[in-house]
């Protein structure tokens, strides 16, 4: 990777609507990794979760966008509870779906879902599913 | 009428920039009393005192105002121009019309800020025109010192005051002296051993002929103030004759009971008659109480059975002494945070994760596997440990939000030492930041990361677990981003360090401040290091914060030269700035005397010519008295006046606002 | 133990569905120890997941709702799902430190609810209102001594300051409920860890995802001797169960286990007819181990 640092990219429009819709502020963070070292998923991940709030602190929005972390992240809250600094990794992930979600841009197509899963599956997968996954 | 001078400063651009100091002098000019004005670049620089001290001669001023910096940037320097041109140095009041005034006002025009400092200006004059000639009060000083604690700070703090030839008086709470540093295997970045360079001095100390060394011993009580402490000791009851005993270990050999061992934290066991250590100092044991059955309920006996010289007293109680010092030095070192804080990492719960503390016993050639690294589960010889730092450290959640320092640089140690011991053994470290600042240090670092092939990791663990008979270490190295999980044989944790459980409560015994971590607080953190906001009261080592062993030496030594400047004089200056009780009406209500902090109040009688009691009144002791003003505020009947700041004085700046 | 009658009762989508079992076994198991679980006449489904974005306050409304008509049937209201618990829990603590949201809130649902109400798992009203020593008396087939594995997941735990029925880090109130019904709890280091929830319908990779974190659980409680896995959650028991089919597959030697409600065993050990508890619904039997053992 290689990136041109620029001040807009310190000053992220982005990054700072991800901190005002979560609450979180991504310079609190100061990248010991618990989070990464401790989140279930974050093998599936791209980039793990303190990558992912490094490069919300160096602005680079389109790197956190493309990463597929965001839709990994279960929300367990592992990270949060071990975090020195008190950073939720979990909320950020949440307000990077909700910012595509709100969009109208759904990351799971109803459709898609196999019918036995969908009829076995306990109720409260679907309801959360849809939470996370759909418009 | 009165002959004042007003002295404006431009402090260079500080002032000038946003007050018209011209313009200050010039109406300062106009005001009853005063016969000289002048503004000037730099007041308190050797030109400008040296013409204030000829503008004081030449027009025979019997007061002035440097209208300048804070008072407590150049009161004193000023106050001692005056006295050198035969003026008494209180009848020199500072306006500061640079702090609060130019400094916070960006007005370009000036036009506030010269306001603001003609109002200033005008107050303090008014102020001083009422001020008294004062003289400094002198006090008597005791030249002997006390020293609480017997780590390695305290006992470098008390060689070098007792090697200038003070008496001091060395308080341990524990049975030997040696502190943390006793228990620690060898140092960086030099990896001498510590016990062989801490035991002398604490031999040192012992047949020092100036040092009384009360180990055993605890500070109940401290009254006084600088030059003249009187301190009450609590020496603990030893069950054991210190002037009999002879050292020999017949007792502790005989002892049946054994307990876990407070020096070596938990790693092996102690008798309930013992001797900390085996180097300890003075060599003579002590009865556990709480743990041994011939006190708790009177049966066993077998010590005093074995003892030859017949030392052991069962009956023994708990000593009060006092003794009158007129300085004291703090040094009472730290703990370690308990790791029960920090369940994911499973100390207490799997036998084989350890602190650094642990490690030193277990690296260390005196400690309970005479320096062979072996795990403390089933004694074998670990394969791989890892080492995790800042645990509890820089965790402003569930630790303290500090670095504690010296942990970077014992791993590094840790991990030397386990390769000089280990040849096969692998060890891991995960840090967030290597802190190798120092001389040696860094390079310290490296050769345990480049020679000794220490596996650093940057990251931190996020859990420690237990899978058939291994320790995996859950954790992430950011550097390569990536999740790192390790089955290791044994986990050492660099735990933070933080202030004694009792910190607060002897803070409060003497005085003192601390922070909010209960580390004790300097006068100031760069340049007055050593001192306490109580005078005569000194701080030396990890008691004011996390520091490594040669920064408590040299904190050691640099008490004990302040205590030898202390008592180099005779007799002790200080401010005359007290409060002063008008006797005649004072009607005994003792509020004043509630309200000191300082206990500088007593309530003394008044005798007729017959000696018999009259009346009460308060009078204030001028030695404990820092001029504060409480009780002044709390008098009822307008009877305490402070000196330099009479009730009268501050009416007169409020009416000339 | 007078008050403890009636107890408002919330069910959540999945009680009355697919986890029918560990409704029905909680119910009789209370019906035992002398209360019953009352459902609430009105509910609504919690959302399933509390909105980990604090400015998404359409994500509070149902289950503030939920609170709202809890309020109306007492002073507190339980729950069986640990998401329900974790749900409810959250936005109920949110609405009662929150006073801008609060106010949100109840334009929404036209209602006002302040966040008074008391919001209980049914683990801690056998803890702390029943006691385990109470629980303990009256067990009637002890579970002699079955290893049995708690598995915690992430609902019940986290966050410690907004659910903290335990210990987040080593809790013990499973294993605890289980001593009490004679059965010899087995910590396993996986109990705490994620089983991969609503990743169950998250297509392809999270279905991957899934079966890879709840195998973990599965190999590392039975890798500890662990010989039959309580729950607490109708979707961690899913994906268990789900899972365990590949362990089989993949892993030599790896012995499958039962997977149960915790309610399920809590009703068996207090004397309930085992036919009552829904052991066929499950998908590992535990009845030929019960058998085996004479409990």
């Amino acid at each position: 990777m290689k990136f041109k640092l620029k001040n807009e990219n310190i000053a992220s429009e982005f990054v700072a609507h991800i901190e005002k819709i979560t609450g979180e502020n991504a310079k609190r963070c100061y990248q010991c990794g618990n989070c990464t070292g401790g989140c279930p998923v974050s093998f599936k991940m791209d980039h793990g979760p303190c990558q992912i709030i490094r490069l919300m602190q160096m602005g680079q929005d389109e790197a956190v966008q493309e990463a597929n972390s965001m839709w990994v992240c279960v929300g367990c809250m592992q990270c949060y509870s071990r975090c020195p600094q008190g950073v939720s990794a979990a909320n950020i992930f949440e307000g990077l779906r909700q910012v595509v979600l709100r969009k109208g841009e759904d990351h799971q197509e109803i459709e898609d879902i196999p019918m036995p899963l969908l009829k076995g599956a306990p109720q409260q997968a679907l309801v959360c599913g849809f939470r996370k996954f759909v418009s | 009428m009165p002959r004042i001078g007003v002295f404006v400063c431009q402090c260079g651009n500080n002032i000038a920039s946003t007050v018209d100091t011209a313009k200050v002098a010039e109406e300062m000019k106009d005001m009853p009393g005063v016969v000289y004005t002048a503004d000037y670049k730099f007041m308190c620089s050797s030109p400008g005192q040296e013409s204030l001290k000829e503008t004081v001669k030449e027009h025979k001023l019997d007061g002035i105002v440097v209208a300048a910096c804070s008072p407590h940037m150049h009161e004193k320097t000023f106050r001692k121009a005056c006295e050198k041109a035969g003026l008494n140095p209180y009848k020199c009041e500072i306006a500061n019309i640079r702090e609060q005034c130019s400094w916070v006002h960006h007005d370009e025009t000036k036009k506030t800020g010269t306001i603001k400092s003609i109002d200033l200006t005008r107050m303090t004059l008014e102020r001083l025109k009422r001020n008294k000639d004062l003289t400094k009060i002198s006090i008597p000083i005791t030249k002997r010192a006390l020293v609480i604690g017997g780590g390695v700070a305290g006992i470098q703090a008390a060689l070098d005051i007792a090697d200038g030839g003070r008496d001091v008086i060395l308080v341990e709470k524990e049975p030997s002296l040696g502190g943390n540093m006793a228990k620690l295997s060898e140092t960086f970045p030099t990896m001498d051993c510590s016990q062989c360079i801490m035991t002398p001095k604490m031999v040192e100390v012992e047949l020092h002929d100036r040092i009384t060394l009360y180990t055993y011993s605890e500070v109940e009580k401290v009254d006084g103030y600088i030059g003249n402490f009187t301190v009450t000791i609590r020496k603990k009851a030893r069950f054991v004759d210190e002037d009999l005993c002879t050292g020999c270990g017949d007792c502790w050999n005989k002892c049946p009971f054994k307990i876990d061992s407070e020096f070596e934290h938990g790693l092996t066991k102690r008798k309930v008659i013992y001797t900390p250590f085996p180097q300890a100092v003075p060599n003579i044991p002590v009865i556990d109480k709480e743990n041994c059955p011939k006190i708790q309920k009177d049966k066993c006996g077998a010590c005093a059975l074995v003892c030859g010289p017949e030392c052991i007293d069962f009956t023994q109680e708990d000593k009060i002494v006092t003794e009158d010092v007129g300085a004291i030095v703090i040094a009472t070192g730290f703990d370690l945070m308990k790791n029960s804080k920090f369940a994911e990492y499973g100390y207490g719960k799997y036998k084989d994760v350890i602190n650094g503390l642990q490690f030193e016993r277990l690296a260390s050639a005196s400690g309970p596997t005479a320096g062979e690294i072996q795990r403390p589960s089933d004694g074998k010889v670990p394969q791989s440990i890892v080492f995790i730092q800042c645990v509890g450290s820089r965790n402003e959640e569930k630790g303290v939000s500090y670095c504690s320092k010296i942990c970077c640089m014992y791993t590094a140690k840790h991990t030397m030492l386990y390769k000089h011991k280990v040849h096969d053994g692998q060890s891991y470290v995960f840090y967030m930041d290597i802190r190798a600042g120092g001389k040696r240090y860094e390079e310290f670092t490296r050769k345990a990361i480049e020679e000794d092939g220490a596996m650093y990791l940057r990251g931190r663990v996020s859990r420690v677990y237990e899978k058939n008979g291994k320790l995996v270490v859950q954790g992430a190295d950011t550097l390569s981003g990536s999740q790192v999980v390790i089955e290791a044989d044994m986990v050492v944790l660099a735990t933070a360090l933080v202030s004694r459980d009792n910190a607060a409560d002897l803070a409060q015994k003497l005085g003192v401040g601390y922070d909010k971590h209960k580390f004790f607080s300097e006068y100031h953190p760069k340049l007055k290091p050593v001192e306490t906001v109580t005078g005569g009261i000194y701080l030396a080592g990890t008691c004011v914060g996390p520091m490594d062993i040669p920064e408590s030496v040299s904190m050691g030594s640099a008490a004990a030269s302040k205590v030898q400047a202390l008592f180099s004089a005779d007799m002790l200056d200080r401010e005359p700035i007290t409060a002063e009780v008008a006797e005649a009406t004072c009607n005994a209500c003792w509020d004043c005397v509630t309200a000191c902090p300082y206990t500088a109040i007593d309530r003394t009688e008044i005798k007729n010519r017959k000696g018999e009691v009259v009346s009460m009144v308060a009078r204030v002791n001028k030695g404990l008295c820092t001029g504060c003003g409480t009780c002044v505020a709390a008098c009822r009947s307008k009877t305490i006046d402070l000196a330099g700041y009479t009730d009268e004085q501050v009416y007169a700046a409020l009416n000339a606002f | 133990m007078s008050e403890l009658k009636n107890i408002p009762y919330y069910p959540g989508c999945t009680l009355n569905t697919v986890a029918k079992h560990f409704e029905d076994s909680a119910k009789e198991s209370a019906e035992t120890l002398g209360f019953t679980l009352s459902e609430l006449e009105q509910w609504n489904c919690c959302g399933a997941s509390y909105p980990l974005s604090p400015d998404n306050i359409m994500g509070l409304t149902g289950p503030a709702k939920v609170l709202f008509e809890a309020s109306k049937a007492g002073e507190s209201v339980t729950t069986l799902c640990s998401v329900c618990y974790n749900v409810l829990k959250r936005t109920n603590k949110t609405v009662h430190d929150d006073k801008e949201k609060r106010e949100t809130i109840s334009t929404f649902i036209e209602a006002d609810y302040d966040g008074s109400l008391e919001v209980t798992h049914y683990l801690e009203i056998l803890r702390d209102t029943v006691g385990f020593s109470k629980v303990k008396e009256s067990v009637t087939r002890p579970l002699k001594d079955i290893k049995i594995g708690a598995y915690y997941g992430c609902m019940l735990l986290r966050p410690f300051e907004d659910v903290g029925i335990d210990d987040h880090e080593a809790p013990t109130i499973i294993e605890d409920l289980f001593k009490a019904l004679g059965a010899k709890p087995v910590d396993f280091p996986n109990k705490i860890e994620c089983c991969g929830a609503h990743l169950a319908v998250g297509g392809k990779e999270g279905d991957d995802v899934v079966k890879q974190l709840s195998t973990c659980v599965m190999r590392s409680a039975v890798g500890s001797g662990v010989e039959l896995i309580v729950t607490s959650c109708p979707l961690c028991q899913y994906n268990l169960e789900q899972s365990q089919e590949k362990a089989v597959k993949e892993v030599s030697g790896y012995n499958a286990v039962p997977i149960v409600y915790f309610t399920q065993l809590l009703g068996l050990a207090l004397g309930q007819d085992e036919a009552k508890l829904g052991f066929e619904k499950n998908v590992w039997d535990a009845r030929p181990l019960l058998k085996e053992r004479e409990v």
